[in-house]
């Protein structure tokens, strides 16, 4: 479980983390810890899958890279299966199981935007299963916080 | 980009290591020295390849379990103004026009609100509704039931 202190890291630290030499210890000071808490507290979310990551969020247009989210109608019964083959692909940034006869949505992203369609062709390859893409044609807002 | 930011990127993608000088320690991973490495990455964020330095939280693990992509299938010609209208909504995370796939796709607006029960994601749902009107044709709720996979963007060195 995490407690009030854990919530006030989750909020404060979505982005903004300093980048100078000790990071932590000024991080920390805004939140009322010191430098040794807030290490602790962060490497024990980490490693109890509270956070899925810390560091860097870089942004794969910016690299001259490209995102696309896609979403596949898995039967059932092959689902662990293709899902394996999905996600060995390094271009799956992340996949999500959803309730619908589309049921996996996963987003590629890479800085070769060539190889967006190179891999929905493998995937589709691969699992003998269309690939829908879904490409972005127009975003409206991008919220960067999730409330603890 | 030159080829020491793409290595800094690719050391840093899966996280910055947990240790009081984490600059310093990437620094001395690739041969370069903390301040080059700082001053990469002050200008990656001043040009927005790096989006943000944090924290990403699982929405599972902070209870926020009920986790619902609301897709929308609107007239084309509205799409714009009403797609602009839903993305204001302070509940709204993430609002995108994306192509259908008729049939099994009709949804052109994809809007993702996120909610401790899927009843607070329903009630959610009823607002956009209400604000779309009879512009929407048919719109559906998509709840995430596992995540299988989530690493973030990889790159090679």
């Amino acid at each position: 479980m995490i407690d009030m202190t854990d919530r006030r890291i989750i909020n404060a630290l979505q982005g903004g983390f300093p980048v100078c030499e000790h990071p932590f210890a000024e991080a920390a000071k805004s939140l009322g810890l010191d430098e040794e808490e807030l290490l602790e507290r962060i490497t024990k979310l980490r490693e109890t899958g509270v956070l899925t990551r810390f560091g860097p969020m870089y942004n794969a247009e910016a690299m001259g890279g490209a995102f696309c989210l896609c979403a596949m109608a898995v039967p059932q019964a092959r689902i662990d299966a293709v899902v394996d083959q999905v996600n060995a692909h390094a271009e799956v940034a992340h996949n999500y199981e959803r309730a619908h006869e589309l049921n996996v949505w996963f987003v590629l992203g890479s800085d070769d935007p060539g190889r967006i369609d190179a891999v929905i062709d493998e995937i589709e390859d691969e699992t003998g299963l269309k690939v829908y893409a879904f490409p972005k044609e127009h975003e409206f807002f991008i919220g960067l916080k999730v409330d603890a | 980009m030159d080829e020491i930011d793409r290595k800094i990127v690719a050391a840093t993608q899966e996280g910055l290591p947990l240790v009081p000088r984490p600059y310093h320690a990437v620094a001395a991973d690739l041969g370069l020295s903390a301040s080059d490495v700082m001053a990469r990455l002050e200008r990656m964020m001043a040009e927005g390849v790096i989006r943000r330095i944090g924290v990403v939280p699982n929405h599972y693990a902070l209870g926020l379990s009920a986790n619902g992509m609301t897709v929308w299938d609107l007239d084309d010609d509205v799409a714009l103004e009403l797609g602009r209208k839903v993305g204001h909504l302070d509940f709204v995370s993430h609002c995108y026009l994306r192509p259908r796939h008729r049939p099994v796709w009709p949804y052109n607006l994809f809007a993702m609100a996120h909610g401790q029960t899927r009843e607070e994601v329903e009630a959610k749902a009823e607002e956009i509704a209400a604000l779309l009107g009879t512009a929407c044709r048919a719109h559906d709720i998509l709840y995430s039931t596992r995540i299988l996979k989530k690493t973030g963007l990889r790159i090679a060195a």
